[in-house]
């Protein structure tokens, strides 16, 4: 579980979130909406621990244990990653291992890199430098394999829907859609496997998803929206619901009825 | 040899024009003699461990032939495989008239006061030759191993790779580990004939107080390939060389890395040199400098003189805790049409990347290492994995000292 208490943060001296709350139960994923600006990388971010972004009230917990104040990769230990949406590159260092770095997070995982690039059509990118010279749509697959060899509780993706191509994006849904346990459901192939509705009680992954179209929507549901405006969370419902808000009034205005 | 004697007599006294000019009176050119070898594993354990350290194994696994000398003695040379030639330098121009043919032609005498005192007071160097199509695919092990305190070494060595043959070279220099000061003057030339290919890797494990004034020069005739690599990872007081090669024949290739740390206390001057004097010839120079508190000056040159050459020239520098890294591309075209660049950077680590692999689970110490050791890192095709695995060992020993 994730609980944000009356969270204010700051980078430097300026307030970028103010009062914000945010429940994720086990199983859970949400969506967030605002506009460019809004603060939802920021919300991210803290939540990962950057050091820039500077907790000046209110606390974070995770798996029961305040976190405010945990360095980076203590929280990527306890199972906090995250898909960055401009990720640096490192010169140097191959996917490849960086894909091992990730088996390594949350303890001694063994992983296969060809295997699991293999979900993400990324086996040719194994043996280049992390980032180097990679295309948008190449970063977001980048990314999604660290994820996936990282096994992370808390997922956080960072505008995944961004400059990925049509035909990368049904790759890039579904991967997300599979690694928050939201794949599509199908029919079982033997009399051990879980069922549709057993498998939805068994899910444990939490999910938060910054999106600014809504085109994720269309290959994983998530449980709840919320839209981040001005450093402040304001409002939360069904998803279907705020993207058509949204688009007929506007953020200002949809903020407005939805408080 | 009375002309090399004889030119380089007139520059005794010629300063270089890079460096920090050394006292070379301070310093004793006297042979210090040593027993041959038989059994390289004769060797006494602490010399062996530094030399394996340079690269240099002393059981010979995986290398086609081997040349030691230690101080001025030649303690091992021999050649294990068919096609390939390995001398001592002074026993293969008494015994073989046509090495006065390539000995001292591209290398000149009186190049510097370095040049003229390693021909005044040579002590040995090697020859290595492939002969004519010979494909020598495991490595040729030479070590230049200084143990004699206050010593200077001179050594001339000859590299020939004839018609298309291949020739891998791994050379360490070394130090025993009681030897504190001591000045080391090599004077090497490269022949890499007709679709010839040759790598040629050099790793330093200098001492603290060493002077060292390396001086080479090769050529690349039509078809043919230099891969020229160099490592020096540990402390040295003063260090410079700028090694050049000319590409003679169409379509000849020359690619130079360089890996270097700059320990307190250390100066490193080194650069790569390329003349590409042919069509359709190609040039790269890559160089990575991390200091800890030493001076790196990186140069690299490139000339091209037909159109349609290409050459470039990558020059990264990183300062991890003081020092200084100097970097001094050039590029020089003389001709419409050739395509050179260069890029050059010196810097710090950045937060973002240290950051990005906390996130991966790494603490801020793992992150650090995991970036410079990708920032040593460079891939160089064409070098067979063994000695690239040499390489990357050699940069992985200092890791600790970087830090």
């Amino acid at each position: 579980m994730l609980t944000i208490e009356d969270l204010q943060v700051k980078i430097g001296d300026q307030v970028i979130l103010s009062h914000i709350d945010l429940e994720l139960k086990p199983g859970e994923t949400h969506v967030l909406f605002g506009p460019n600006g809004s603060g939802k990388t920021s919300l991210l971010m803290t939540i990962m621990g950057y050091p820039g972004y500077k907790v000046t009230h209110g606390k974070i917990a995770f798996k029961g244990q305040d976190i405010t104040h945990t360095p980076i990769h203590e929280r990527a230990g306890l199972g906090i990653g995250m898909a960055y949406q401009r990720p640096p590159s490192i010169a140097g260092l191959k996917t490849r291992q960086m894909v091992q770095i990730c088996a390594q997070a949350k303890g001694g995982r063994k992983v296969d890199p060809e295997v699991l690039a293999r979900e993400v059509k990324f086996e040719r990118f194994l043996d280049r430098d992390i980032n180097v010279g990679f295309s948008g749509g190449e970063i977001k697959r980048s990314e999604l394999l660290q994820l996936m060899a990282q096994d992370a509780d808390l997922m956080m993706f960072d505008e995944p829907e961004s400059g990925v191509d049509l035909e990368n994006i049904t790759l890039v849904g579904e991967t997300i859609a599979k690694l928050l346990q939201r794949g599509a459901p199908r029919a079982k192939k033997s009399e051990n496997e879980p069922t549709v509705k057993e498998r939805l009680i068994n899910r444990t992954k939490m999910g938060l998803i910054i999106s600014h179209t809504g085109f994720i929507l269309d290959y994983l549901t998530v449980d709840k929206a919320q839209v981040l405006y001005n450093g402040v969370l304001s409002c939360k419902n069904n998803p279907g619901e705020i993207l058509k808000c949204i688009g007929e009034f506007g953020y200002e205005e949809c903020v407005k009825c939805l408080m | 040899m009375l002309d090399v004697r004889s030119r380089a007599e007139q520059a005794r006294e010629k300063k270089a024009a890079l460096g920090a000019d050394i006292d070379l009176s301070k310093y004793s050119f006297a042979e210090v003699s040593h027993p041959y070898l038989q059994d390289l594993r004769q060797m006494p354990p602490e010399d062996r461990e530094q030399m394996l350290n340079a690269g240099v194994d002393a059981n010979e696994v995986d290398r086609s032939g081997t040349f030691i000398q230690k101080d001025s003695a030649v303690l091992y040379s021999k050649s294990r495989q068919e096609g390939l030639e390995i001398y001592p330098v002074k026993e293969a121009l008494e015994k073989l008239p046509w090495v006065e043919d390539y000995y001292g032609k591209l290398v000149a005498p009186e190049t510097d006061k370095y040049t003229a005192a390693a021909e005044l007071s040579l002590q040995n160097g090697y020859l290595i030759r492939a002969l004519p199509e010979a494909s020598v695919s495991m490595p040729v092990q030479s070590c230049l191993y200084l143990d004699r305190d206050g010593m200077a070494q001179t050594v001339h060595n000859i590299v020939i790779c004839e018609e298309g043959s291949e020739l891998h070279v791994i050379t360490g220099c070394a130090t025993s580990p009681h030897l504190r000061n001591g000045l080391h003057l090599g004077i090497t030339e490269f022949y890499i004939k007709k679709n010839a290919k040759l790598s040629f890797t050099m790793i330093h494990n200098w001492a603290k107080n060493m002077a060292v004034r390396p001086r080479s020069v090769g050529v690349v005739e039509e078809g043919g390939l230099f891969l020229n690599n160099y490592i020096c990872m540990k402390p040295v007081k003063s260090l410079q060389m700028y090694p050049t090669t000319y590409l003679r024949g169409p379509g000849a290739t020359a690619r130079f890395y360089s890996i270097l740390l700059g320990h307190p206390g250390s100066e490193l001057d080194v650069g790569g040199r390329i003349i590409l004097e042919a069509d359709k010839t190609r040039a790269e120079i890559i160089s990575r400098a991390i200091t800890n508190g030493g001076t790196i000056v990186a140069r690299g040159d490139l000339v091209g003189e037909k159109a349609g050459i290409k050459a470039h020239l990558e020059c990264k520098g990183l300062i991890l805790k003081g020092g200084v890294i100097h970097a001094i591309p050039e590029l020089k075209g003389k001709a419409e049409g050739v395509e050179m660049s260069h890029e050059a950077a010196v810097g710090k680590i950045a937060a973002e990347e240290i950051q990005y692999l906390q996130s991966r689970g790494l603490s801020e110490e793992e992150a650090t290492s995991t970036i410079v050791r990708g920032f040593m890192s460079v891939d160089i095709p064409g070098l067979p994995k063994k000695l690239k695995a040499k390489i990357d060992q050699a940069v992985a020993q200092s890791e600790k000292e970087m830090m």
